[in-house]
């Protein structure tokens, strides 16, 4: 994928970002992630049924990195189970330390390969996964 | 101006600095003046018993002298602290914490900030008494009508910016200090965006204490100046204790503490920033804060004028100081900054620190651009041509 490309997916998702939704949704896990260096702030809600990821959706503020960030990884994950949810995790954060990864995994959310380098913007592309990985833990230690 | 006078434009000649509310550049002749502190005579204060010592006290207390007539103030009048988030604190706790009863009150606004709130917010919470907030009018601004309907038989004291550094409009503090006098009333102002810009005569003001920031004058970090009236200074207690401070001490019971300001200043100072900040005192005095001023709101004014031909910039204040704050529409704050930086231009994206203004204005992030007396026309044509092709932006922000 070129960097075109991957710009162009970026803000695809950032114009009309999946699963975007303006106010809580009742019913799911809430889950608030933020950066303390600058002022991205989402919340993310969750539906888990038998260990599998039903749905998620989020609301709130944030710049284009997070937006799009956030857009794709709800796009990868639901309908994963939480086991694999994880492992797609594993497979992104290898990705973003330049070690091996799944590319088949990681699926479109390989277009933030790059943007990971510029460190000012690491946080906002890490910032659902933080929150995610926080709601997913906490589901796992109340049901297991 | 004196754009010659600042190293960081020499060796980064495309630097935009927009960002002088968050902080300012240094001029030569600070940096030369504690490099000459290292070099020269690096000894500690208040121990002189040998030349260089003594030099060093000279300085440092030469410092408050130039301090003191900055602000037409008495020279223990001034104390040295590491900003104004200190002094702010050394005000609440050391002299407002042990004066106020739970029925007491304070009054503060929803555009000061983090540094003026929560030590406020902090002292409620231990005492009781209660934290109100005085309504800003429809541009956001604070009128001396707003002060006296706010004010109530309990209120004690009221504590302000000068300037804000969001919106950065000028506060009638003569008046209000007038008019809280009246209803005895104290008041502190925070003059961290305002001491640097407009010329503050705590005489004329008549202000009780006053907080200010060496590092947003274009001097050093770590250092701040905490003003209060000598009489209020005497009633006030240290928040900190031990060497420098006292005269003498045999037991708990037997502590005699130094007099004002000295008391406040315990341990080591930060002799170095002192004596810079001296440099940067003397520099604002050659060249005239009236100047300084004057420039800023000539180039505030051209900015904003340019700005205004931008259908998709919305100003969000357009105040009489330096400060500009807009929005590009449908672009979050924060992508017109990392793309702005692509230019070299520094601006902040945010709530700069006042975060409960958000309550007010319903806007909760915002861009600023905060100019000084180093920023240019050329610089603003740039800033703005940047802004003209909204797609430009969108592309270029990621
Ligand atoms: C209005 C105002 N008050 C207080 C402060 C705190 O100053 P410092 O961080 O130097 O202590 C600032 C700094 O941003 C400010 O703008």
């Amino acid at each position: 994928m070129n960097s075109l490309t991957k710009r162009e997916i970026i803000l695809d998702n950032y114009s009309n970002p999946f699963n975007k939704v303006a106010e809580e949704v009742p019913g799911y896990i809430k889950e608030n992630s933020r950066n303390e260096s600058c002022i991205d702030n989402i919340d993310l809600y969750i539906d888990i049924k038998d260990n599998i990821i039903k749905d998620i959706k989020f609301s709130g503020e944030a710049c284009a990195i997070s937006t799009a960030s956030t857009s794709i990884m709800i796009k990868n994950l639901i309908g994963k189970s939480i086991e694999e949810a994880l492992n797609y995790m594993t497979e992104f954060d290898n990705m973003l330390e330049e070690k091996e990864y799944n590319s088949d995994i990681v699926g479109e959310a390989k277009v933030f390969d790059e943007t990971y380098k510029q460190i000012n913007r690491r946080t906002c592309v890490i910032l659902p996964y933080k929150g995610i990985k926080r709601a997913l833990k906490e589901y796992l230690t109340k049901n297991n | 101006m004196n754009r010659e006078d600042f190293p960081i434009l020499k060796s980064n000649p495309n630097l935009i600095y927009f960002d002088n509310g968050a902080t300012t550049l240094k001029p030569k002749c600070m940096i030369d003046r504690t490099k000459e502190y290292y070099e020269l005579y690096s000894a500690n204060a208040h121990r002189g018993d040998y030349g260089i010592s003594l030099k060093v006290d000279m300085a440092f207390e030469g410092v408050r002298e130039s301090t003191a007539k900055f602000i037409n103030a008495e020279k223990n009048e001034i104390i040295f602290t590491s900003g104004s988030t200190e002094s702010l604190n050394l005000i609440a706790f050391g002299y407002f914490k042990n004066r106020l009863n739970s029925n007491d009150e304070i009054l503060i606004s929803y555009a000061e900030h983090a540094s003026n709130v929560l030590p406020w917010f902090r002292i409620q919470s231990e005492i009781g008494c209660k934290v109100n907030f005085i309504p800003l009018d429809n541009s956001e601004h604070i009128t001396l009508e707003n002060v006296k309907k706010s004010i109530t038989e309990n209120t004690k004291v009221i504590s302000l910016a000068h300037i804000t550094n969001v919106i950065g409009d000028i506060r009638p503090i003569k008046e209000i200090v007038e008019y809280a006098h009246s209803k005895n009333i104290l008041v502190v102002v925070d003059g961290a965006q305002s001491v640097p810009h407009i010329k503050t005569d705590v005489k004329d003001l008549d202000i009780d204490f006053l907080a200010f920031s060496a590092h947003k004058m274009m001097g050093p970090t770590g250092v701040g100046v905490l003003y209060g009236k000598y009489n209020l200074l005497k009633g006030m207690v240290p928040l900190m204790y031990g060497g420098g401070m006292n005269e003498r001490f045999d037991s708990p019971e037997c502590v005699e503490l130094k007099d004002v300001p000295t008391r406040f200043e315990a341990g080591t100072p930060n002799i170095a920033g002192v004596i810079g900040f001296g440099a940067v005192l003397d520099y604002i005095n050659s060249i005239g804060i009236d100047n300084i001023y004057k420039h800023e709101v000539e180039l505030k004014d051209y900015m904003i004028e340019k700005l205004k031909e931008i259908s998709h910039v919305n100003i969000i204040s357009n105040s009489d100081s330096g400060i500009v704050t807009f929005n590009v529409e449908g672009i979050f704050p924060q992508d017109v900054a990392v793309y702005l930086d692509k230019y070299n231009i520094c601006v902040r994206a945010g709530n700069h620190c006042a975060k409960i203004l958000k309550n007010e204005t319903k806007v909760n992030n915002t861009v600023r651009a905060s100019l000084y007396m180093y920023n240019t026309k050329e610089e603003i044509d740039k800033f703005v041509d940047l802004l003209r092709d909204k797609d430009k932006i969108i592309r270029e922000m990621i």
